[in-house]
């Protein structure tokens, strides 16, 4: 597989786009892991694999991967994220409720 | 004499065969001690294992090389124990020097919540008999003078628990010893062999096809730490598990000066020095899910500010070299051994930060594992099922930063 660019501003700290509060240090955030798990609704009809998948399961691409991440050191708020896990760049930063696979919320990117 | 030049070969590096016996993808300790163990304990002969970089290229290489077995539970703490005592007579078992030394490990305790844990997890050790001793400050301070005790701290030391057999080992030297002692049993050993598919007829497995080719084989056992997920994807597998960017970083050598290796879950931070006399300093790992081989200078920064913090002494030694690898991280920091859905692929994963302690235990029930179809009573409870019927084994307390 080809190696992508690491990030360009830093080698070893990154700058991340709160879509709030703009670029940031890394050391400003927390990582909440994998984005977009739903909590299944009909929760009393749930099998032990479904409860398992739900709570454990997890994609951990080597690749790019959507994110949760919390301004935990700034406006304290969460915004989703889709960033390489090889080269940690971030391609895309997105609000919650917000679609990342429509061109208008693509911004934010560094 | 010939001045380090014209030494003997330690492996055979032989072209792939068509098909074997069984076949260990990952050539790091882990998957090196399953195919010494399946050929030594199960006599099987007909095995190999691919690797996709160099030999303890990955995490064998880039660990802080703790060895110990002061876990919480039964069953963590009789599945590091068997690798303990495994460590212990390896040197031998493997005619390879593992520079094994039993120097202690002392975990240190801050706050009286913290002594409570180490108190009880103490207990909970010698209950199944596995050294280990609670210490006071004056006891600390006796051992290791260079810490400071101090009241004043902003973190105290109150105490720590203390594990007399365990240590550190040479970490390049449990790569190699269990490949020599493997090869001689006539594992064959291939290097730069990327797997990059499983093939399955049905729900048996039948082969992988890598970068040299396709070797088949019905037994394939995946043994590929920070990579795990990325195996099990090929087959189809869903893993709990996240891997995640853990560094470590070593000083200038140094005159002896630290003769036990001291850690601390609650500021964070683990040293020891190395026979080589640098200082072996252990990080936490990055919270974000990462495949690249490096580490956050936030990270670094935190764990050295609670190394000077402990030791004053050390505040203005230089820093050599700093490295990261990747560690597949499970909910309740235990390892993955076990039988999946598919017939014939077993996975040995999950270990997270602190797999190199269990190496020899890890490869011993993992061969058990492949060779029976069937986990030894020592991994049963380590099954990928315990995430669907809740039967976690939770050991964050005796995992945290310790490796």
């Amino acid at each position: 597989m080809v190696r992508p660019a690491w990030p360009t501003n830093s080698t070893f700290m990154l700058k991340i786009t709160c879509p709030w509060c703009g670029p940031r240090a890394e050391s400003e955030f927390s990582c909440g892991g994998e984005a977009h798990i739903a909590r299944p609704l009909d929760t009393d009809a749930l099998t032990d694999e479904q409860w398992g998948d739900y709570l454990f399961m997890r994609k951990n691409p080597k690749g790019l991967h959507r994110e949760q991440w919390l301004h935990s050191q700034g406006c304290r708020r969460w915004f989703n994220a889709e960033r390489h896990t090889v080269s940690y760049v971030f391609s895309k930063i997105y609000k919650p409720g917000e679609n990342p696979d429509t061109p208008a919320s693509s911004g934010g990117a560094v | 004499m010939s001045y380090h030049e014209n030494w003997q070969k330690q492996w055979r590096s032989p072209s792939p065969k068509s098909s074997y016996d069984a076949i260990i993808v990952g050539g790091g300790g882990h998957g090196l001690a399953t195919a010494y163990y399946l050929a030594k304990e199960h006599g099987m002969r007909n095995i190999a294992v691919v690797e996709r970089g160099w030999l303890g290229g990955g995490n064998t290489a880039r660990n802080t090389t703790i060895v110990r077995s002061n876990y919480l539970w039964d069953d963590a703490t009789h599945l590091y124990e068997k690798a303990l005592q495994l460590w212990e007579g390896l040197s031998q078992d493997l005619n390879y020097n593992t520079m094994f030394s039993q120097r202690g490990v002392m975990n240190v305790g801050h706050s009286l919540q913290d002594m409570r844990d180490i108190n009880r997890r103490v207990n909970a050790n010698r209950l199944n008999g596995v050294d280990g001793m609670v210490l006071n400050p004056a006891q600390i301070k006796e051992m290791v003078p260079i810490m400071n005790t101090s009241t004043s701290l902003r973190y105290p030391v109150m105490g720590a628990s203390f594990q007399p057999r365990a240590g550190v080992a040479r970490h390049d030297a449990i790569a190699w010893g269990f490949a020599r002692a493997a090869d001689r049993l006539g594992v064959d050993i291939l290097q730069n062999c990327e797997v990059v598919g499983i093939q399955r007829e049905g729900d048996q497995v039948v082969g992988i096809e890598t970068t040299r080719g396709t070797i088949k084989s019905k037994r394939i056992g995946v043994v590929s730490a920070g990579h795990s997920t990325v195996l099990a994807d090929m087959a189809g597998i869903r893993l709990p598990l996240e891997s995640h960017p853990l560094q470590a970083l070593v000083s200038e050598p140094l005159k002896p000066i630290l003769h036990t290796v001291v850690m601390s879950n609650a500021i964070h931070a683990y040293v020891s020095q190395s026979d080589k006399g640098d200082l072996v300093i252990g990080a936490g790992i990055d919270s974000y899910v990462g495949y690249g081989q490096r580490g956050s200078f936030p990270v670094i920064e935190h764990t050295l500010q609670a190394i000077c913090e402990l030791f004053p002494i050390f505040r203005r030694v230089r820093m050599n070299r700093q490295w990261g690898g990747i560690v597949d991280v499970a909910p309740d920091a235990c390892p993955i051994i076990s039988k999946t859905h598919i017939k014939g692929l077993y996975f040995n994963c999950g270990w997270g930060t602190g797999g190199f302690k269990a190496t020899p235990g890890s490869g011993w029930v993992m061969a058990h594992t492949m060779a029976q179809d069937e986990p030894h009573p020592l991994n049963a409870a380590f099954t990928i099922n315990r995430f669907t019927s809740g039967h976690l084994i939770d050991e964050h307390g005796a995992a945290g930063v310790a490796h």
